[in-house]
């Protein structure tokens, strides 16, 4: 069960170079609802059954699969925007950073004093790898949309990271974790729009200076 | 001793049908009857028959290009096993051989097109020389996590090792090199999401410029070599991706066979179904395909 788990975090971890790699938001959009699919079921192949566990992972599913990229997909048509113009850094240039902080996460895990039945798993190389993704996307693109995107991987990150503890996480602040993460999709939804409203474009770079030039 | 003889008659005979099936399946999925599978034959004798024009501004190089590739891709195909059967030769370190032997190909076709003094050809060459930088440590990835897989530095050893149980232990990092092999192969040879092979007059086009200036015998050379280059890497994806051996010779030699028209038939789907891709974006797909096979030799080492 556990190497069909491990296959699965691979997976993660290409939907991570994947959305590194591409220019259209729908799709990265998709994509990241795909990645939240697959941590939806992920608990299920890692932790013997209860209800507890079915309900966080319906929870996960709905959540992340669908009624966030939902949010996300309407602020964008509403924003108007297809793809992501210009990045900081190129695409070729944050796709080999993406490859080389997957790899850097992989030599870190190696040394982390983890516990033994968790250092054979992919879990923890995956969770930093899907971590320092989210920054990436976070730091090195210009819309406003796309960093939601990559503060959405990074909480994806985390929550691999959270999956070998999934025992001892009561179900309260599982929940509590997932509804901040909704109310904070949200509010950035409204502040696209308005943001899109009130400057026709959502270039965060534009927003530094306070004055018109 | 009977494996070295099939092995020789099917490189030689086989590519040329290879090329046959990509057309013919293409023409089926646009609706038309197309030309017939072994149409590549016919114009290779037709093309053998013809006298050859040799621009006056060339020299000897320009006469050499096709010779060298031809023998260059030949010699390739000798070293990798075909059908679960040894290759005829191998010997430790043959691997970077291989890859060198296909970029000596790679070079004489670039530097004939750079010795026509045509910029357009000196384009052509340019861009060809470019992918092909991308496309090459993909290839040395996958070799590195095959040879780490099979303990050893023959390809004969490295693609014969790889078999069913081999895939149930490490299903994630095989699928992972199978797809950055299949990118390679594509790249390499000139197939649609890289270079349209059927356009003549576009600026877009990779490969196909740099032999235009090329004709009859010479031509027919430059032809069959594409196609033997198209056998050669498909049937290192076959031995990577269908690892079946039943033990009877003669069966293996009819699977592998089967298999290599099978991958014919999926190259002509993918030409069918996508349409090549922006110039600007192919080194993207390379360095995809690179990050997949980094990404299965590190899944290997750990």
């Amino acid at each position: 069960m556990n190497t069909f788990a491990d296959q699965l975090l691979v997976l993660v971890m290409l939907i991570n170079l994947v959305m590194l790699g591409t220019s259209r938001l729908l799709f990265s959009i998709r994509a990241v609802a795909v990645q939240g699919v697959i941590l939806g079921l992920l608990p299920g192949l890692v932790h013997p059954f209860s209800l507890h566990l079915a309900a966080i992972m319906t929870v996960v599913i709905i959540v992340k699969g669908i009624v966030i990229p939902y949010f996300i997909g309407d602020a964008v048509h509403k924003a108007r925007i297809r793809r992501e113009v210009e990045p900081f850094i190129g695409y070729v240039p944050t796709l080999v950073l993406g490859a080389v902080f997957t790899a850097l996460s992989f030599a870190f895990a190696e040394k982390l004093p983890l516990a033994p039945e968790h250092e054979e798993l992919l879990f923890v190389p995956a969770s930093m790898a899907t971590l320092l993704t989210g920054f990436l996307i976070l730091t090195t693109r210009r819309k406003a949309i796309s960093q939601v995107i990559g503060y959405l991987v990074m909480e994806n990150g985390i929550f691999v990271f959270g999956l070998l503890l999934t025992e001892a996480m009561p179900a309260m602040v599982e929940a509590g974790v997932l509804l901040d993460l909704l109310v904070g999709i949200f509010v950035m939804g409204i502040v696209i729009n308005h943001i899109s409203r009130e400057f026709s474009s959502i270039d965060t770079s534009r927003l530094r200076a306070l004055k018109e030039e | 001793m009977t494996d070295t003889i099939i092995h020789l008659l099917a490189v030689i005979i086989v590519p040329p049908l290879l090329m046959g099936v990509i057309v013919k399946t293409k023409a089926a999925f646009a609706g038309r009857a197309g030309a017939p599978c072994f149409q590549l034959y016919y114009d290779l004798f037709k093309l053998m028959r013809k006298g050859t024009v040799f621009s006056e501004t060339t020299t000897w190089v320009f006469r050499a290009g096709p010779v060298v590739t031809l023998a260059a891709v030949l010699v390739a195909s000798l070293l990798v096993p075909l059908g679960r059967h040894a290759a005829p030769i191998s010997f430790s370190g043959d691997l970077v051989f291989f890859v060198y032997l296909l970029g000596l190909a790679r070079f004489f076709t670039a530097i004939a097109a750079l010795d026509t003094g045509s910029s357009f050809e000196g384009m052509g060459a340019a861009r060809e020389v470019t992918f092909s930088c991308f496309a090459e440590p993909a290839l040395f990835f996958a070799f590195i996590t095959l040879a780490r897989l099979s303990n050893s530095l023959t390809l004969s050893r490295i693609l014969t090792h790889v078999t069913p149980d081999v895939w149930l232990a490490a299903g994630a990092s095989m699928l992972l090199l199978v797809g950055a092999i299949f990118i390679i192969l594509l790249a390499e040879n000139c197939r649609i999401p890289f270079d349209d092979p059927n356009t003549h007059l576009e600026l877009t086009m990779i490969h196909e410029v740099m032999v235009l200036d090329h004709s009859g015998p010479a031509f027919a050379m430059i032809l069959y070599g594409a196609a033997v280059k198209l056998f050669v890497l498909g049937a290192l994806f076959v031995n990577i991706a269908f690892p079946f051996s039943t033990g009877n010779s003669i069966l293996d030699w009819g699977i592998f066979i089967a298999a290599m028209l099978g991958l014919a038939v999926a190259i002509g789907v993918v030409e069918s179904v996508m349409a090549r891709i922006r110039i600007v974006r192919i080194p993207q797909l390379l360095v995809g395909a690179t990050i997949l096979s980094a990404f299965a030799m590190l899944l290997m080492l750990r």
